[in-house]
């Protein structure tokens, strides 16, 4: 083995001195959950970087929904599952039939629709959510699950469809046109040729809005409020209205629920990194 | 469904009709998100508009001294959080380019505040900075024996720590895209660079900068529209406190809403039009490409 030169071992002293702060900084905030999460209260409010007695107490109280704050944990884990899942099927359905109209069909005003999308994917979510709040309102649908998966829906949809139409674009027309000569419909078009070959980036966008909505937080803490109806965030934005909060238990609670969206998007890395950067680039 | 119906109705031979049947097809396709459009984008920004309309509403945001400090608070958020974001993004991104083992590990943890929901991890900070139990203040007991500052009751330290929970969460995001484009670059040119004897800043300078320029301006100013619309990174850390001194507009429009003043909440967010109405356009010239 050769050894490494003086110059070597200098820029990956350089290089290190770039990563080990990196490293701190991004793990720093979640170190600090996972420490409380396993901490006792007196032991996570005494500043320890490692508790004496670490223990799994508090998943079982979070589970076991034993404390006042955690009555509905399993029915708010179950609101932002449905919601998720049907963020993400809705998204889906609505985008890749909008996308294969503009992009493969050329249907009349695709790219105005296609315009009016991307206008609505610019306009800073926190801006919409007040005139959306009462629009609810009028609609009779605030406190109700359709709510959120709506409003989610809308803030989803526009960059799943730039997404699903950049991917049309790069597939062959003559594909189309052959499938047509063999008399295949429109539908059957649609369905045997076109989803499976833009399955990749069907599968990066159901990601997109599936994580979406799993992590939102103004839009279900404005548009749902019973305890029963509310989504993990929001449960977890009502702990700060006590002055005592069980810190350790929000931790857990919060730790539980950031999991498996981190999971997801770790296993779908692959798709997401191609199927959503290739878009960003472009520009 | 009465949309399957009606396309049942159009003859499909006849090719003389005015709409062949993709096209037909292809309207029906594009409906549901047309409905989606008008019911949750068009309705609403349309009825903002018309509460927004009163200008007794800007007369009262004019007198209203929260709403000079969140415009405040918004461009140094925009101007200054969102510029050094991205000088670091720029500058991470050549470190994450580099082809080590390590690195690539350390891109995976990286990426980690990007891929967990920003609650959980914004309330960790929070609590970090808790005066009396947080583990900062701690450490500085032990380390010096004084007492620490009351981090999040300064009006500018608790706004610059806001502005580093977005950094935190976002930077992944804005140093993987900045990566993408700098990988794009022919490796050819640094080559040949290093044979002309070029220096680190000159490679910089000549090569990976101009073909960066476009990619970096286009971040930042998306960047900066998503951030306008940042709601979490303030209200969950600050909760637009001490004494209301750190709102941003996001959050200050929420605020109008839940005291029940829609009208404000609304004027609020048509002063910021101006702002983001030329940014959305440039951002739509740019994208529809």
């Amino acid at each position: 083995m050769k050894l490494p030169t003086l110059r070597e071992i200098g820029t990956e002293a350089k290089l290190l001195l770039i990563g080990i702060p990196v490293l701190i900084w991004t793990l720093v905030p979640i170190y600090h959950m996972f420490l409380f999460a396993i901490s006792p209260k007196e032991d996570a409010f005494s500043g320890k970087l490692w508790p004496d007695h670490p223990r799994l107490h508090n998943f079982e109280i979070v589970f076991r929904q034993q404390h006042y704050f955690l009555r509905d944990f399993w029915v708010q884990f179950g609101n932002s599952t449905v919601i998720a899942i049907a963020t993400g099927a809705l998204t889906l359905f609505i985008a890749t039939a909008a996308a294969f109209s503009i992009s493969r069909l050329r249907a009349p005003g695709g790219r105005a629709v296609m315009n009016l999308a991307l206008f609505t994917y610019f306009i800073p979510a926190a801006f919409l959510a007040v005139p959306m709040y009462r629009t609810m309102g009028n609609y009779g649908l605030l406190n109700s699950h359709w709510s959120l998966i709506l409003a989610m829906v809308t803030i989803a949809s526009p960059y799943a469809i730039w997404v699903l139409k950049q991917a049309s674009d790069k597939l062959p027309v003559e594909l189309d046109e052959a499938a047509t000569m063999d008399g295949a419909t429109t539908l059957q078009l649609f369905r045997l040729v076109y989803v499976p070959l833009m399955m990749p980036s069907l599968v990066a966008v159901g990601t997109y809005a599936i994580l979406l909505a799993w992590n939102e937080y103004l839009y279900a803490f404005l548009l749902l409020s019973k305890d029963t109806d509310i989504t993990l965030p929001v449960a977890l934005g009502n702990f700060l209205a006590a002055d005592d909060s069980p810190w350790e238990l929000l931790m857990t609670t919060g730790f539980i629920y950031a999991l498996p969206p981190a999971a997801i998007y770790y296993a779908f890395k692959r798709y997401m990194v191609g199927g959503l950067t290739a878009g960003a680039v472009k520009s | 469904m009465a949309i399957t119906l009606s396309d049942h109705a159009v003859p499909r031979p006849p090719l003389s009709a005015r709409l062949s049947t993709p096209q037909v097809w292809g309207i029906v396709l594009l409906a549901p998100y047309l409905l989606v459009f008008l019911a949750f984008v068009l309705y609403p920004v349309g009825y903002g508009l018309w509460l927004a309309r009163h200008p007794q509403s800007y007369v009262a945001l004019y007198h209203d001294p929260i709403f000079a400090r969140a415009a405040v608070n918004t461009l140094i958020f925009l101007v200054i959080g969102i510029n050094v974001k991205m000088l670091i993004a720029l500058f991470l991104s050549g470190f994450f380019a580099q082809q080590r083992a390590w690195i690539r590990w350390l891109s995976v943890l990286f990426i980690l505040p990007w891929a967990v929901p920003s609650i959980p991890t914004i309330l960790s900070v929070r609590f970090m900075l808790n005066p009396e139990w947080g583990v900062v203040n701690h450490l500085i007991f032990q380390f010096t024996g004084d007492d620490g500052p009351n981090w999040l009751n300064d009006p500018t330290v608790a706004l610059t720590m806001a502005i580093g929970v977005h950094i935190w969460k976002s930077l992944p995001f804005w140093t993987l895209i900045l990566m993408t484009g700098r990988l794009a670059i022919s490796n050819d040119l640094f080559e040949a660079a290093a044979v002309d004897g070029a220096s680190f800043w000159q490679k910089f300078r000549y090569i990976t900068w101009p073909s960066m320029r476009t990619l970096y301006v286009t971040c930042t100013l998306l960047s900066m529209i998503w951030t306008l619309g940042d709601f979490n990174s303030v209200y969950l850390l600050t909760g637009g406190g001490p004494a209301d001194l750190t709102h941003v507009l996001a959050t200050l429009g929420i605020r109008y809403l839940r005291l029940d003043q829609l009208n404000l909440a609304m004027a609020s967010i048509v002063c910021a039009l101006p702002l983001v109405l030329p940014l959305v356009y440039f951002m739509m010239k740019r994208l529809s490409r």
